[in-house]
């Protein structure tokens, strides 16, 4: 049951990864890539039961922040081209608040 | 024993939904509509996977453990998903809005 | 208060993560509870907005209300994805009012639009939310504002 269930996850991967190769904008990638790391955060919880041992579910845990910060990360880069704070750019792309 | 078959069915539920997801990210015509797609694998299927991993484990720390990446997730996925759309609309792309 | 039970649950946060009850693991528990204790009273981060321990009693009902939304929108944009031939979708990029009057419902407000497949916050105002909606028919169930009024009585009602 656990090997049918990461083999289906990896095939979801697979077309993740698929668009994040082909799609046209940067966005689409970023998109992609966001989606396969959740993806990849639901295979190490799945194979932490395959090989019964649930300590993996920490690596599971910590790889989920570390997908939101990657991808949050990726993206100052690609809207300001550095990773600085800039002022002058109110891109608001890290920062979800109101105005 | 039905523990066992019920949460075959979850997970059988949730990775279904992560294809049809995955599907959705092909299918759709621009990166506004696909961002749509890629919702459903951050919501419905990991909650359908990781409660089927959780009856599993039962009553205990794993089952916590599970709850807490569901959680993470479930605050992540729009915040990452709201930052792509609005550094996507900032940097000019425009979205395909339906012929009217 | 606020502090006391900001502690009191990284504590519990601690030992529910662990498991583990031998002394130099918990030493080395109360030493990073010490440590971010301290950088987030540095930070001042803990407020009545980032940790709204008032509302705590109060989220469970939204949550159970939410979570409907999130399975209803799923089964929309599911269907939508596997019917054969073109996929029928309408986009729509609609702005509708914001009527939340603190800024933590706003948030609140944005992020279950967000959250629910089908729709996207793009821009969060004080006056106006931007939306990217897959459907006329999200947008339109959007515009209604419900899910803001949900909000506003399951949340911040007394």
């Amino acid at each position: 049951m656990y090997i049918a269930a990461s083999l289906a996850i990896l095939v979801t991967m697979g077309l993740a990864l698929a668009r994040a190769l082909s799609g046209p904008t940067t966005y689409d990638r970023i998109a992609a890539v966001n989606m396969f790391g959740t993806k990849t955060v639901l295979l190490i919880a799945v194979l932490a039961f395959l090989s019964g041992r649930t300590d993996v579910l920490d690596i599971a845990l910590v790889y989920a922040l570390i997908n939101f910060i990657g991808v949050v990360a990726a993206l100052k880069l690609v809207a300001q081209g550095n990773f600085h704070a800039s002022d002058d750019l109110e891109s608001g792309a890290e920062q979800g608040e109101p105005k | 024993m039905i523990i066992d078959i019920l949460s075959a069915i979850f997970l059988l539920i949730g990775v279904v939904l992560g294809i049809v997801g995955a599907i959705g990210i092909h299918r759709f015509p621009d990166f506004y509509t696909r961002l749509h797609a890629a919702g459903i694998t951050d919501t419905l299927s990991a909650l359908m996977i990781l409660f089927g991993l959780a009856l599993q484990a039962g009553w205990g720390i794993a089952a916590f453990k599970l709850a807490l990446i569901f959680v993470f997730l479930f605050f992540t996925s729009p915040t990452a998903s709201h930052a792509l759309a609005n550094a996507a609309q900032h940097s000019g792309l425009k979205p395909k809005l339906e012929q009217k | 208060m606020r502090y006391f039970s900001f502690v009191v649950l990284l504590i519990l946060f601690w030992i529910s993560l662990s498991g583990h009850f031998e002394p130099l693991l918990l030493g080395l528990g109360a030493v990073s509870i010490a440590l971010t204790a301290y950088l987030s009273h540095r930070m001042n981060v803990i407020d009545h907005e980032s940790y709204p321990l008032h509302l705590s009693s109060k989220f469970p009902s939204y949550y159970f209300y939410l979570f409907g939304e999130i399975l209803k929108a799923n089964i929309d944009v599911i269907k939508r994805i596997i019917s054969p031939g073109e996929t029928p979708i309408s986009p729509q990029m609609i702005e509708i009012p914001q009527s939340q009057k603190t800024d933590l419902g706003a948030v609140i407000y944005a992020n279950s639009i967000t959250l629910t497949p089908g729709t996207v916050t793009i821009k969060l105002s004080k006056e106006s939310l931007t939306v990217h909606a897959l459907s006329k028919e999200a947008a339109t169930d959007l515009a209604t504002g419900a899910m803001s009024n949900e909000i506003t009585n399951r949340v911040f009602k007394e």
